[in-house]
């Protein structure tokens, strides 16, 4: 892999993630991508899973399906799900913040940075042993760890305080010193929760005069959960939105400011408004759609609204079976748009040719759940899976929330030579 | 109160609620104690349980509450208040020079200790001072010993280990069983016995790593128990409740040694009179040696990145792991190095005592190790210094205090209250100061200068 | 199978009363989360009283009216033992409330030291024993079943029942539970916060007196050291039934008595605390929250 093909990769790639807990869906079939020295944005409403999908990432939960991919600046790739949390951001160099700002509060600025040095330190004292008895490098990969600490706090602007105690800090200096500590762990992706959260205005600008330093000058991609949207707009290049933990919305800013289906999600209002914000916003055909097929059985008068409950309040628990029902269509009002939307396998059928569907557990891969749901979906016969397209793969994929597995598994090739046996039998 | 501007009235009422509250201390004082102080069960001659009235005591130790609370309320509380007051009033002074004495305070206090014996011989001669050597100064020294071990874990890890009397039982058995055994010696035994106990505080601390605060502390209470059970019932190894003796002495790396029969005998060697109390010295100078090597050791751990993950740890454990600190690593070594210099006391304790049983190792010890390094301030090496002298020298000068037979008549003997005043004193020194003697924490770099780190913002660790 | 019953019975005799302590442990914990380690001393205490007003009745009376005295031993041991908690929590715990989290373990462990040693100090160091209160002992289908072991087993779930009824069914109940929740928001809805963990307190102290009387009558002799040994079993028993859960003390009393009484008798005597032990560490590294507990999960 040469080294402009790499820096052209996503730094994250992030492929139909799922996070269940339970039977609540926190997380449901998300893919996204961040690209290499970009700040992407990660926004939503309260409780659209923006802090879960973080949490997978960093390593704090393991996803219940799903792959992230890190491609590092040498090309080296780490599946995050796979790697015990404290070595995401040991090996694939990711470092976060959190929403309720954790630093080390009974120690020094300057103390708080150098435990962010941790493992090159602890190499550099020969894992203690060394440095305990005064040999080795560790005088020398102090002092650098030092200058290094010292290079942040003055990005941050805190070289005055270095011999503070975190805890002593202001809200706003707090915020960029976890900023600061995170990166003298000298990440190749920093992971920001919201980092704009209970700022006033001047801290904001100095939060974003940080942040763009950064991206500037470290060569370190930016992944960003942001609850306001003016600031993801001033500084983001690139923006998710995610509603009841499925993505509604990808793209630049300006693209995403006016999707409707992120104007219904964020604003959230009722129906009706929805009709008046989308005329504003001049989106006639959107407002043909609405018009059409209102869904006010199930979905609840206005819940969506950033106000509105927890995401137990509108998706389902599972059934009896332990599988995960799919969010309610009337849960969100993206949903409601991509249901009329609705992309499925293009070969599917209203109800078994001849009246009894082929025993599709026979393909290796497909259980008795997986049967019923591709019957749900109108899948019944070998010969329907061996004719799909990629398209379809994809599609049938997202339905089980299966990452490449159906390829993998080969289950064309194997439907093709059931579809051959069983036509054969016949 | 309407009189609160007015000087007299407000004293008036002050001696008022003094009485008040002393009536109802009195009161409280009286349900209390008329049955256990009041009545005491002794035994007749036919063995039985018979009751022997005290009502004197009763009226004294009352009547003794009762002047307690008066005073408390009128004098101490008043005076604490107007103190708290004059604080806050008083102009903050930036960085007072500090005193020439408070500067070099380690470098006297290391010198005063190791002139210590010297003094002592001097002024109370060879068999006077071994009281003062023994009692003092080595039983001082081990609990020192204990604690800075004790400290690794509790006080910069944050991790709450209430069985830590443990690894210092695994430390003397060590020493007393293959020194009895094989005959090896201390020297070689000193590093075997801290290895051992390594190793078995990474065998406790394994299984424990996933549990927090309270959790931990129970599990690692029952840990203690259970090895203290198996000491006692493991009888075909360590004799059981009898105990293991006969352990060897420690040599003085093998030059000379302090056994009388012995051809190297000390007083042979140096052709000098005999005396028990060159042992005590040199077992002085020897738990000196261990004790200042654990403090060493602490301060050069605490400036690597080891010792800084573990404060981290006890700050915040998630944000450790967010930082790509490995956690249970960093536990496991914490418990271990902690282990290590219980193994040490241990094995020094056994040479020391000449004899171990399961008696020593109680959790009452763990206890006092514990309240030791919290009375001290956790994580602060001079503050645990000063409570072990504080709290085993208090109660050991008990033993001293024969005047208080004059006082009390000639049944009256003073060590019996030891444990009494000990358990007291942890309580009343955990109200007066809760965070400790030495409340601030020294941070382990800095840039511009030094600033000790208010207690406030220390947090105290979750496991 | 009539020696497994009769183990049994034993360890239910005796899981009654770790049980009874217990409770105090989980009490204490759940509304203040602290450690009381002092409560293994007022068990104790509550013991030596019943034992004083023991010797006081038979010096009264000439014979030994069994539960005539029984009752007057609980009584004034539930009253004076209450009256030791009450006045410790509010010298020694109260002062500390809201501060550094060791700083209330460290008094506790000093107010554990300090009681037994102070009854050491009051009552001598020996062992106080007394003769039998109750000696008859019934066979049923060759179990041998002392009253002993009936009437600890009977005040037991008398206790237990009075017991449930006033944590669930009253005011007093709702305001403890409230308090356990969130203090600061309970205060805020006007309940007597430190009112309500004195009553804890009593409550706590009332059973553990119970437990020192039936503790007094079944073994007929106590020592100042007794509150050790019962009272970390006690505590044992607690965590091991999810501590805070006040069903989860009772059942853990059980289980620990059970252990215990199996142990002893199917393996080693010397043995069985180890059991209890680790038992307790293996169902904690397993279980992190006990039997009953409420998991407790940290967010991230």
């Amino acid at each position: 892999m040469n080294a402009t093909s790499v820096m052209n990769m996503p730094i994250l790639k992030v492929e139909h993630l799922s996070m269940k807990f339970g039977g609540l869906v926190a997380i449901g079939d998300l893919s996204f991508e961040a690209k290499r020295g970009e700040i992407t944005a990660l926004i939503g409403p309260n409780g659209a899973g923006k802090t879960t999908v973080f949490n997978c990432i960093t390593g704090f939960y393991k996803p219940s399906e799903g792959m992230i991919t890190l491609t590092g600046r040498d090309g080296n790739q780490f599946l995050l799900e796979r790697l015990p949390d404290f070595q995401i951001p040991a090996k694939a160099k990711v470092a976060r913040t959190f929403q309720n700002i954790r630093l080390f509060s009974g120690m020094t600025l300057l103390e708080n940075l150098l435990v962010a040095q941790h493992n090159r330190l602890m190499q550099a004292s020969g894992f203690t042993v060394l440095g305990l008895l005064g040999f080795g490098g560790y005088r020398k990969a102090s002092a650098e760890s030092i200058e290094l600490a010292k290079h942040w706090l003055e990005k941050a602007d805190l070289i005055d305080r270095a011999d503070d105690p975190a805890g002593d800090l202001p809200y706003g200096a707090q915020r960029r010193l976890e900023i600061a500590r995170a990166m003298c762990t000298g990440p190749e992706l920093l992971c920001l929760d919201e980092p704009a959260a209970g700022l006033n205005p001047k801290e904001s600008l100095a939060l974003n005069a940080l942040l763009n330093d950064i991206k500037a000058t470290s060569g370190t991609s930016i992944l960003l959960i942001e609850h306001d949207m003016s600031v993801v707009m001033q500084i983001s290049d690139h923006v998710v939105v995610l509603e009841y933990g499925r993505k509604i919305s990808d793209g630049d800013p300006a693209s995403v400011r006016s999707d409707p289906r992120v104007i219904a999600a964020y604003l959230g209002v009722e129906d009706d408004e929805v009709t008046e914000v989308l005329a504003a916003v001049g989106d006639e055909q959107v407002i043909e759609e609405l018009d059409a097929e209102p869904d006010r059985a199930h979905g609840p008068a206005d819940s969506s609204s950033m106000m509105a409950g927890p995401v137990s309040d509108t998706i389902g628990h599972s059934d009896d079976d332990g599988e995960t029902v799919k969010v309610s269509p009337g849960a969100s009002k993206a949903e409601q748009y991509d249901h009329r939307h609705g992309t499925g396998v293009s070969n599917a059928l209203n109800a078994p040719k001849g009246g009894t569907p082929d025993k599709l557990t026979l393909i290796k891969g497909i259980g008795p759940v997986n049967e019923r749901k591709l019957n749900e979906h109108g899948i019944f016969h070998f010969a329907q899976i061996a004719a799909w397209t990629e398209a379809d793969v994809k599609a049938a994929e997202a339905y089980l929330e299966f990452d490449g597995r159906i390829a993998r598994e080969d289950w064309i090739g194997q439907a093709k030579a059931l579809a051959a046996k069983s036509g054969g039998a016949e | 109160m309407t009189a609160i501007s007015q000087d007299r009235p407000a004293n008036t009422s002050l001696v008022q609620r003094g009485i008040r509250e002393a009536l109802y201390a009195g009161a409280i004082s009286f349900g209390m104690f008329f049955l256990l102080i009041g009545i005491k069960t002794d035994q007749n001659i036919r063995n039985e349980l018979i009751l022997v009235p005290r009502w004197g005591l009763l009226a004294v130790v009352i009547a003794l509450v009762m002047a307690g609370r008066f005073l408390m309320v009128v004098w101490l509380h008043p005076y604490l208040e107007a103190r708290k007051l004059q604080k806050a009033k008083a102009p903050v002074v930036a960085h007072a020079e500090k005193s020439a004495f408070v500067r070099h305070w380690t470098k006297i206090a290391i010198g005063a200790l190791i002139l210590y014996p010297v003094v002592i011989v001097l002024l109370v001669g060879f068999q006077g001072s071994l009281k003062w050597v023994d009692n003092f100064g080595i039983q001082i020294l081990i609990y020192v010993m204990l604690a800075w071990g004790l400290n690794i874990v509790v006080g910069l890890a944050g991790l709450l280990d209430l069985g830590y009397v443990a690894f210092y039982a695994v430390g003397a058995y060590c020493y007393a069983l293959l020194g009895t055994e094989f005959g090896w010696s201390f020297w070689i035994l000193l590093p075997a016995a801290g290895a051992m106990a390594a190793f078995w505080g990474v065998i406790l601390g394994f299984p424990v790593l996933r549990l927090r605060g309270d959790y931990l502390a129970i599990v690692t209470l029952a840990f203690g128990e259970i090895i203290r059970l198996v000491l006692i019932n493991w009888r075909e190894v360590t004799n059981g409740t009898a105990g293991v003796s006969g352990i060897p002495k420690v040599t003085f790396f093998g030059l000379f040694d302090f056994d009388v029969s012995s051809p190297y005998y000390i007083a042979k060697v140096f052709d000098i009179a005999q005396s028990g109390a060159y042992y005590k010295i040199f077992l002085y100078y020897l738990a000196l040696a261990l004790a200042l090597l654990t403090a060493f050791v602490t301060i050069r751990l605490r400036r690597l990145p080891v010792g800084r993950a573990w404060e981290a740890l006890r700050e915040d454990e998630i944000a450790c792991r967010s930082l790509g600190i490995n956690t249970t690593n960093t536990k496991l070594t914490a418990f271990a190095i902690g282990a290590m210099f219980g193994g040490f006391a241990g094995a020094f304790f056994a040479a020391r005592q000449g004899f171990v049983s399961p008696e020593s190792f109680i959790f009452l010890e763990s206890a006092i190790i514990l309240a030791i390094v919290v009375l001290g301030g956790m994580g602060s090496l001079t503050g645990i210094a000063i409570a072990a002298l504080v709290m085993i020298g208090g109660t050991e000068i008990l033993r001293e205090l024969h005047f208080l037979k004059a006082v009390f008549g000639e049944g009256f003997t003073p060590e019996l209250y030891r444990m009494l005043l000990f358990g007291s004193a942890m309580v009343i020194v955990m109200i007066w100061k809760p965070r400790g003697f030495v409340g601030s924490r020294e941070p382990t770099a800095f840039l511009h200068e030094r600033k000790a780190v208010s207690s406030s913002f220390t947090k105290e660790g979750h496991g | 199978m009539e020696y497994f019953v009769q183990q049994l019975v034993n360890g239910l005799t005796l899981g009654s009363i770790y049980g009874l302590i217990a409770i105090g442990y989980t009490m204490v914990y759940g509304i203040i989360g602290m450690i009381n380690f002092a409560h293994g001393d007022i068990f104790m205490i509550g013991s030596f009283i019943a034992l004083i007003v023991f010797l006081f009745l038979v010096s009264i009376f000439a014979s030994i009216n069994v539960v005539l005295f029984l009752l007057i031993m609980m009584i004034v041991a539930m009253l004076l033992t209450s009256l030791w908690n009450w006045t410790i929590e509010k010298v020694a715990y109260r002062p500390l409330r809201g501060s550094f989290r060791l700083a209330p373990l460290i008094t506790a462990i000093g107010m554990s030291i300090a009681l037994s040693n102070f009854v050491q100090v009051t009552q001598g160091p020996r062992n106080k024993p007394i003769p039998p209160m109750i000696s008859t002992v019934y066979n049923v289908f060759g179990i041998s079943i002392s009253a002993k072991q009936i009437v600890i087993v009977v005040v037991t779930a008398v206790l237990l029942t009075i017991f449930w009824y006033l944590v669930n069914k009253t005011s007093l109940g709702r305001a403890q539970r409230a308090c356990e929740q969130d203090r600061k928001m309970a205060a805020l809805l006007g309940i007597d916060v430190d009112r309500t963990i004195s009553i804890t307190f009593i409550m706590g102290a009332s059973l553990a007196a119970v437990a020192g009387t039936l503790y007094l009558m079944y073994y007929g002799v106590v020592v100042f050291s007794d509150g050790f040994v019962p009272g970390v079993k006690a505590f044992t028993a607690a965590v091991l039934g999810g501590i805070g859960s006040i069903p989860g003390a009772v059942l853990g009393g059980l289980l620990i008595g059970f252990i215990e009484g199996m142990w002893s008798a199917y393996f080693s005597i010397d043995y069985k605390d180890v059991a209890a032990f680790s038992i307790l560490a293996i169902v904690l590294i397993f279980l992190p929250s006990g039997i009953l507990g409420r998991p407790e999960v940290e967010k991230v």
